[in-house]
């Protein structure tokens, strides 16, 4: 076991410091460590982005980068995105498009069209597939999940 | 109001627990936080067969930061016993010795033990300490050359049985059985057109996103705590029960949202691992795997070999079909061939067939449910020989399956006679459709393109054991508690069968899925039975709380009770219009005349569950240089009995559909000669993403099932069996190529135009 490193975020609007090992992945700390279990571990190698969030207004798979990584970073993660009283408009269209079934994807799927809107607010469906490729749902066949991102486009 | 005169069945609320979910307050069983928590793993076997000469895991026990090691030799052993588990009997013996190796491994990634450490990363570590002595016997992976003579033996004493009896031979094919109906022969002698043909289908996963997990408390008072995903909670409790050789009364299982299951989430593999670790250190210890454990060490869907031969007479009447069926059961016996026979012609009136089915061990995983286990498989060689036959004859495919499909009174071969199915409508309405109608524009790119079309057809599972229990709140709100586990929506779609038959709003309903301990036993989320089965007993929980209710307002208003009526979601008292209140207005006041308003209601019904039948069709574009096939268009049709929620059952006709896009066109478990998997990474088992495709379209046909009160069939399996086919004959309508060897990934697409000319 090496020697614990201290680390200072923010995360979702809050300084947050943590100590972890080199070897932590930062979806490690935010599960095990900070309570931020929304992001979800499907594969903690880069492939199914149930693990997303934004790191400095970048979309990352949270397993591939190490908690040491985040300092001095700004992290939103699913649980900053909105909550049951505010939800975000994609929360909501994913609700109303029945855009989950076991759900498991779901927090990676709504950072990841966080993302894309935040840069792209107007995307088309090519666009929208394109950039939700990292995401991995076995559940729905991404019907109601591209047509619930569709829908919370702004102008849509 | 939707159709069918309904309130709540049919309309499309959000589901209960969405917002938990879509903001990932949602606790999933990998979520799970105990104070003293211990975190664990397994040491996995790197040899497809050996036998275990010796393992020694004093180095992994003195380092630090581990607190104890457990192998097979920690668990009872237990004799041979036969258990049903959902959607298959399991040998409990066979289930032990797959959680922990005894004796022998059969596969590379059999389990062999298992470490508590304070964090997972110290126990990955103490897993290369553990040093296991194998002497490594020879293997076989696939499924004819295990059935040969002299090929490898998986179980030394297993004999195999044939037409239900054993016999003294010793060899992998563990079961042989027949189903035959009138006169194969004389069908095929009086076609004029038959077709015979080969199939080979690989190994592939369910692929749910969230791994397997278990977190396990076992007390100092003997009674152990599990909390997991799991698609059956009690299932969970008899297995451990079985395989720890203790009381279920010892035994809790709690179960926390589970991240996809589809059939293989129902067998344990880390739950009584980490029991014995729990018992072991005296602290809960949770184990999780890593996506590669879940590929090698937990069962996907077998490999399989069939041989199909179909006849038909000129005028485009099916005489005979006969089937001969190889599937891989995996390290145990027990693969879904005998569902996949029962599914194989099921579409189809033919009066004469011929079914053989063959249950083979092989060196890997032991194989598992997954979404109408067995039926995929034996769909892609019939409905490929049906696309041929049909050419042969000159007629439309759809044409020729509307006029040869199975209808209420047809007799399937392996027995049982259909009821009132919607065969014949699914393909109907898939003839209809405006995607059949609408011609295929060329390709302007230089690839061709291609039309399919498939049928399939799954049992859903008679609906079974189900229980609820219900209390009225004073607000006229009622908490619900169930035993089956939501998969997909289904205590939106169990809540719903409820509120229509009380009369309230799907809101006013709050569903809870409950532990062992706080429900009667509920049989698993499995065989498309929940909403079915769960939802008869939730249409009863509604009867017993209307029975209840008019009782207490008998009380109220000094009324006899059987002079009170409830129509339209009221109560009234027949001979005084003044005597009347809706559910809420008397929820409010019943627990003065009484105490609460609760009931439990246990159904297990006997009538059928329905029988699903789909037809699918397809549009392709085949690139001829690269092998590589873009799906352009895609429509599932689907008889659903009654759609509770339309959204769920349209996302259970698109997710199977996929699944089974991506078993036709690129999954697969690739084996070195080794016999080991090379492709265990999300990486390389290559599942769709969004960009392979586009919208799932979706037809919904109501045929009522008429053994449930509001006419559901189960939705969740069927759609997953015709996309192999349909894809395959869409395949050959672009390329004149056909493909009959699964998946059809670029490299086989390729090869197959390059040698035929495509
Ligand atoms: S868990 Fe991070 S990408 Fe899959
Ligand atoms: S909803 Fe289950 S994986 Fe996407």
């Amino acid at each position: 076991m090496s020697k614990k490193v201290h680390v200072q975020t923010t995360i979702n609007g809050e300084a947050v410091d943590f100590l972890c090992e080199p070897r932590n992945s930062l979806l490690e700390v935010l599960r095990d460590d900070l309570d931020h279990t929304g992001a979800k571990e499907g594969c903690n190698n880069g492939n199914c982005g149930a693990c997303n969030v934004i790191m400095d207004g970048r979309l990352v798979n949270s397993c591939c980068v190490l908690g040491v990584e985040a300092d001095g970073c700004e992290i939103t993660t699913i649980e900053g995105i909105g909550s049951a009283a505010n939800l975000h408009p994609l929360q909501q269209k994913f609700l109303e498009h029945a855009a989950l079934q076991c759900g498991i994807c779901t927090p990676g799927f709504i950072v990841s069209a966080k993302a894309l809107l935040d840069e792209n607010p107007n995307p088309t469906e090519d666009e929208v597939r394109y950039w939700l490729a990292g995401n991995l749902c076995r559940c729905t066949g991404y019907d109601k999940i591209v047509r619930a991102v569709l829908d919370a486009r702004n102008g849509a | 109001m939707s159709q069918n005169g309904h309130k709540v069945i049919g309309t499309r609320p959000i589901r209960h627990d969405g917002v938990d979910k879509v903001t990932g307050r949602a606790i999933y069983g990998a979520d799970i936080q105990l104070t003293g928590l211990l975190h664990g793993t397994v040491k996995r076997s790197p040899h497809p067969h050996a036998r275990i000469k010796n393992i020694d895991t004093s180095r992994a026990e003195a380092h630090p930061g581990v607190r104890a090691v457990v192998t097979a030799h920690d668990l009872p052993q237990i004799a041979d016993k036969l258990a049903d588990l959902g959607e298959a009997i399991v040998n409990l013996r066979d289930a032990s010795n797959n959680v922990l190796a005894y004796g022998k491994v059969l596969y590379k990634g059999h389990a062999v033990a298992g470490v508590a450490a304070i964090n997972l990363h110290v126990a990955q570590e103490a897993v290369e300490l553990i040093d296991v002595e194998y002497e490594v016997l020879p293997h076989v992976t696939g499924v004819l050359e295990a059935m040969e003579d002299g090929a490898p033996i998986l179980h030394e004493d297993m004999k195999t049985t044939s037409m239900g009896e054993e016999t003294d031979k010793v060899s992998n094919i563990a079961n042989h059985f027949q189903h035959k109906m009138g006169e194969p022969d004389d069908g095929f002698a009086e076609a004029d057109v038959v077709i015979e043909r080969e199939f080979t289908t690989q190994t592939v996963h369910q692929g749910y996103i969230e791994t397997h997990n278990a977190t396990a408390l076992w007390n100092e008072e003997g009674q152990l705590t599990i909390w997991t995903s799991t698609q059956g909670a009690f299932s969970v409790r008899d297995q451990m029960a079985e395989i720890l050789q203790m009381p279920v009364s010892k035994v809790k299982i709690v179960p926390l949202e589970i991240g996809g299951g589809f059939g293989g989430k129902i067998s344990v593999y880390l739950d009584p691992v980490a029991a014995l670790l729990s018992k072991k250190t005296g602290h809960p210890v949770k184990m999780t795997m890593t996506r590669d454990e879940v590929f090698e060490g937990t069962g996907p869907t077998p490999g399989s070999y069939l041989k199909v031969k179909m006849g038909a007479t000129s005028d485009g009447r099916l005489t005979a079909a006969t089937a001969y069926m190889a599937y891989e059961a995996g390290a145990y016996p027990g693969s879904p061939v005998g569902a996949g026979a029962g599914c194989i012609f099921t579409p189809y009136d033919i009066p004469n067939v011929q079914i053989d089915g063959y249950d083979v061990c092989v060196n890997k995983p032991k194989t598992n449910a997954y979404r109408a286990p067995g039926a995929t498989n034996a769909a892609y060689a019939t409905e490929t020989v049906v696309d041929e036959i049909s050419e042969k004859l000159g007629v439309d495919p759809l044409e020729f399956r509307v006029k040869n499909g199975a209808k209420e009174g047809t007799r399937r071969a392996d027995g049982p006679v259909h009821p009132r199915i919607g065969c014949i409508e699914t393909t109907e309405a898939a003839l209809n459709s405006e995607h059949y109608r609408s011609s295929l524009a060329k390709s302007a790119n230089g690839k061709v393109r291609g039309r399919g079309v498939a049928s399939g057809y799954w049992f859903n599972f008679n609906g079974g054991r189900s229980a609820i229990s219900v209390s009225i709140n004073p607000d006229g709100t009622i908490n619900m508690l169930e035993g089956s586990t939501d998969i997909g929506g289904s205590r939106a779609s169990i809540a719903m069968q409820l509120a229509e038959t009380i009369g309230l709003e799907a809101t006013d309903i709050k569903p809870y899925v409950v532990d062992t301990d706080s429900i009667g036993y509920t049989d698993v989320t499995g065989g498309s039975r929940t909403t079915f089965g769960t939802g008869y007993a939730a249409h009863a929980t509604g009867q017993a709380l209307i029975r209840e209710m008019k009782e207490r307002a008998s009380k109220l208003w000094d009324v006899p009770a059987d002079a009170i009526d409830f129509e339209d979601g009221v109560f009234s008292y027949r001979d005084d219009a003044e005597k009347r209140g809706s559910f809420k207005e008397m929820a409010s006041q019943a627990g003065d005349a009484g105490g609460p308003v609760v009931a439990q209601v246990s159904t297990n019904p006997d009538g059928s569950g329905g029988g699903a039948f789909a037809t699918h069709v397809v549009d392709v574009e085949v690139d001829r240089e690269t092998g590589k096939v873009d799906i352009l268009r895609y429509t599932a049709v689907q008889d659903a009995g009654t759609a509770i929620h339309p959204s769920y059952v349209e996302g259970q006709m698109q997710g199977g559909v996929v699944q089974g896009i991506g078993w036709g066109l690129n999954e697969e478990y690739i084996y070195n000669d080794d016999g080991s998997m090379t492709n265990a990474s999300f990486l390389d088992y290559r599942m769709p993403t969004t960009l392979d495709l586009p919208m799932i379209e979706t037809i919904i046909v109501e045929v009522p099932n008429e053994s449930h009160p509001y006419g559901v069939r189960g939705v969740g399996e069927v759609p997953i069996v015709p996309p192999p086919a349909a894809l395959a004959n869409a395949i050959y309508d672009a390329t004149g190529v056909r493909l009959r060897d699964l998946p059809m990934s670029p490299p086989r697409v390729q090869k197959a135009l390059a040698e035929n000319g495509g």
